[in-house]
């Protein structure tokens, strides 16, 4: 019963923080912070049954230190590509990522990680889940940039998010 | 407000605008859709993040609060701006059929999820992707 009343306590807790965040600390803001936070999992309960466990909370906080370093970096080197190479000179292409992850919450948080990282953006997955498209703006050795892909962000995720 | 800290600010501001300007030339220059697409998600992660610090670092040093408001768009554009790209790539492919050559292969028995539908469910209950 209390399960179906709060199907996912973290995202409740989570809702309350980010209206009071947003409103300032008011008890009102609370109690609709609250209120929101009971009724917006539930309607989107359908969406979304199962509830993801996080096995390594201290792993998040290195793989957002890792995702933020390689964002800056490659934020340079994609500046460097627009501004003074041609299009039609890149070397862009599609690559195919396979993927060790089962848990639908963390291929979504590796799709959305390689989409935020410059110079790479998702763009399907294949229809089973076992692997991931990924465009690349300028690569010339693709098995580097899927190694790279697996090797910093999908083992950390595998750590927080399985085994 | 202290000399440096007017220095800081102005500095991350130039550089936030700077790299929201490569991302929107990106966007105009690059030859096709896909590559255009790099462009946007550039500008939000550190055009936008630039200029969000400095926000956060004026109010700070001007001794009023301390503003947690960009902290949370900075969440919030992490979260939308991957999603709106695969649904921008997604359309692109379903599209534009002549990208289709241009894909790398799965590598399993099934093709790509805007082409093909979900294989039925295994046995063994593994989590099912919706396209």
């Amino acid at each position: 019963m209390f399960g179906n009343l709060i199907p996912h306590p973290l995202l409740t807790l989570l809702i309350v923080v980010v209206w009071i965040l947003l409103n300032g600390f008011s008890w009102g803001a609370a109690v609709l912070g609250l209120i929101l936070g009971i009724v917006v999992p539930r309607l989107t309960s359908a969406f979304w049954p199962d509830r993801p466990v996080v096995r390594s909370p201290l792993t998040i906080i290195e793989y957002a230190a890792i995702v933020l370093t390689d964002i800056v970096v490659a934020n340079f080197q994609v500046a460097y590509l627009i501004l003074f190479r041609r299009g039609e000179d890149l070397h862009s292409q599609f690559v195919t990522v396979p993927l060790d992850l089962r848990t639908p919450e963390a291929i979504s948080t590796l799709a959305g990680t390689i989409t935020m990282t410059p110079g790479t953006v998702s763009a399907s997955l294949s229809a089973d889940g076992r692997s991931l498209l990924v465009h690349c703006l300028d690569t010339d050795d693709p098995e580097k940039t899927v190694s790279d892909i697996k090797a910093r962000y999908e083992s950390r995720l595998k750590r927080i998010f399985e085994r | 407000m202290t000399d440096f800290g007017d220095i800081a600010v102005a500095g991350l501001i130039c550089l936030g605008a700077f790299f929201l300007f490569v991302g929107s030339l990106g966007l105009a220059k690059l030859p096709d859709l896909m590559r255009r697409l790099h462009g946007p998600t550039k500008a939000t992660t550190l055009g936008i993040g630039a200029v969000l610090i400095a926000s956060m670092l004026y109010f700070l040093l001007n001794g009023d609060t301390f503003s947690i408001q960009e902290l949370l768009i900075t969440t919030f554009l992490f979260l939308t701006a991957p999603v709106t790209a695969l649904m921008v790539a997604k359309a692109h492919l379903l599209l534009d059929k002549s990208e289709r050559k241009n894909l790398s292969p799965t590598g399993r028995k099934v093709d790509w999820s805007v082409f093909d539908a979900p294989p039925p469910e295994q046995s063994q209950g593994s989590p099912s992707k919706d396209s």
